[in-house]
């Protein structure tokens, strides 16, 4: 199985390479158009800010390849939010693959809550083979300012401030707001099943 | 519920974990890559890792030690010590950190914080301050809290909030080391004065001082070095303890 994992100009991505390997995964890392047309699987990790990543995306002309893939895709992070197609952040544009907008948090008083929202956070409302094996007392680890809006599309949901979706399926678009190489047995889980589709 | 972080640090010299009482006498107290391994087995939320020996000797061992330590674990990841430049910074996250912390550097040329926020963003840069009590008035150290300056720490603290910092590690030059708890006056205020998260480090003794740093010190997350590596507090019962005082753990 040849996973390929989006390289572009959005933070460390070096851990999912470890956690893939650590999963027997032989990844590579590439924003080459064909070598992610052909891979079997896609992950599109990320850390960083909106506009800049979709500039990267837009001169490598992946933009346009990321929607029509056929694979099942997974987006992580800043991943997730691109796979949107809206975000507050920078009043940027996204790819559209979800019809869900990405807003920032907004906390009342920040002695409560914090921006960005880091550390561990438990899922909700899990109903998805995405997450056989896990239930509400499983916790990831997140760190972020901007969130996606819950949809029909949303797989579970994280409580901050208010729900927000942790994780949300469509068609072969999988996409998460923790970072699943960084969470664990349980993030570890998360990308074994993702691993699993259609296999 | 967002849980508070219960985090190890790993003092690093000479590619082996110590801890300094006061910062001056070191202990060894084992392998980096062992030490954490098992930590991120038993529930840490987080790993921290200070190499104290940075400023002076060669890049190229901690550099090997991350990528080490990165490989094994799969739980957030730290490293701080001498870094002082963009370029520092992209090699450690290229070896796999996930966040990197500074202290002298940013007090030495505060501007490295925006750049740093900007080129990978506030999510990895953590802001490291060392703070002493003189007289009633809390001022900045650096140099392993040996050189004071003349920044008062709260002020201080807002300000690499304001030039994006994404988190504060702070740790009281007072309380580190004397296992009498931690500094959950300034803490607190500092945490409560800003919106991003608070790392309470220096003084813990018991589990008690755990849940003190949590509800009077408004801490987000605290930190400790020697207590877990010599197996005092064991972190599965530190946890256990906390979640039946009502503080928001992450249990296994």
């Amino acid at each position: 199985m040849q996973v390929a994992v989006i390289k572009y100009n959005a933070g460390n991505v070096q851990s999912v390479l470890y956690a893939l390997e650590r999963l027997g995964v032989d990844a590579v890392l590439t924003d080459d158009f064909d070598t992610i047309q052909k891979a079997d699987k896609v992950i599109f990790p990320g850390q960083g800010e909106a506009s800049t990543a979709m500039r990267y995306l837009k001169e490598k002309k992946l933009d346009r390849l990321i929607p029509q893939l056929r694979q099942p895709f997974f987006g992580v992070c800043l991943g997730q939010q691109l796979l949107c197609e809206y975000s507050e952040e920078n009043d940027t544009t996204c790819l559209g693959v979800f019809p869900v907008k990405v807003k920032r948090f907004i906390p009342e008083s920040h002695e409560e809550f914090k921006v960005p929202h880091v550390g561990w956070n438990n899922l909700l409302d899990l109903k998805h083979p995405l997450l056989n094996g896990l239930d509400e007392t499983a916790f990831v680890y997140y760190v972020h300012s901007f969130f996606c809006e819950l949809s029909d599309f949303t797989i579970a949901k994280t409580h901050y401030i208010h729900d927000f979706a942790a994780l949300m399926h469509r068609d072969n678009f999988y996409a998460m707001q923790a970072h699943p190489e960084k969470s664990g047995k349980v993030g570890e889980r998360i990308l074994e099943n993702f691993l699993r589709i259609g296999s | 519920m967002l849980t508070k972080r219960i985090i190890p640090c790993l003092d690093i010299k000479d590619g082996r974990t110590v801890k300094g009482v006061n910062f001056v006498q070191l202990r060894d107290a084992g392998d980096p890559v062992e030490l954490a391994k098992v930590y991120s087995d038993e529930g840490a939320d987080e790993l921290v890792f200070l190499d104290i020996t940075a400023t002076v000797d060669k890049r190229k061992t901690l550099t090997d030690l991350v990528t080490k330590v990165a490989k094994a674990i799969n739980i957030p990841f730290t490293v701080g010590g001498g870094i002082s430049t963009v370029e520092d910074v992209k090699v450690l996250l290229g070896a796999g950190a996930d966040k990197i912390s500074i202290n002298s550097a940013a007090v030495k040329n505060p501007q490295i914080i925006n750049e740093m926020a900007l080129e990978f963003g506030s999510q990895c840069v953590v802001v490291a301050i060392d703070t002493r009590n003189v007289d009633g008035i809390d001022f900045v150290h650096t140099h392993g809290g040996r050189k004071p300056t003349l920044l008062r720490t709260q002020a201080w603290a807002k300000e690499v909030a304001d030039r994006g910092a994404g988190e504060i590690l702070l740790t009281s030059m007072d309380n580190d080391g004397t296992k009498s708890g931690f500094a959950n006056e300034i803490t607190a205020e500092i945490s409560a004065a800003l919106s991003i998260p608070v790392i309470a480090s220096g003084g813990a003794g018991n589990m008690s001082h755990f849940k003190d740093v949590f509800t009077f010190g408004k801490a987000d997350a605290a930190l400790a070095a020697s207590i877990f590596h010599f197996k005092e507090i064991p972190i599965p019962d530190l946890k256990a303890y906390l979640a039946k005082e009502g503080i928001s753990m992450r249990i296994q």
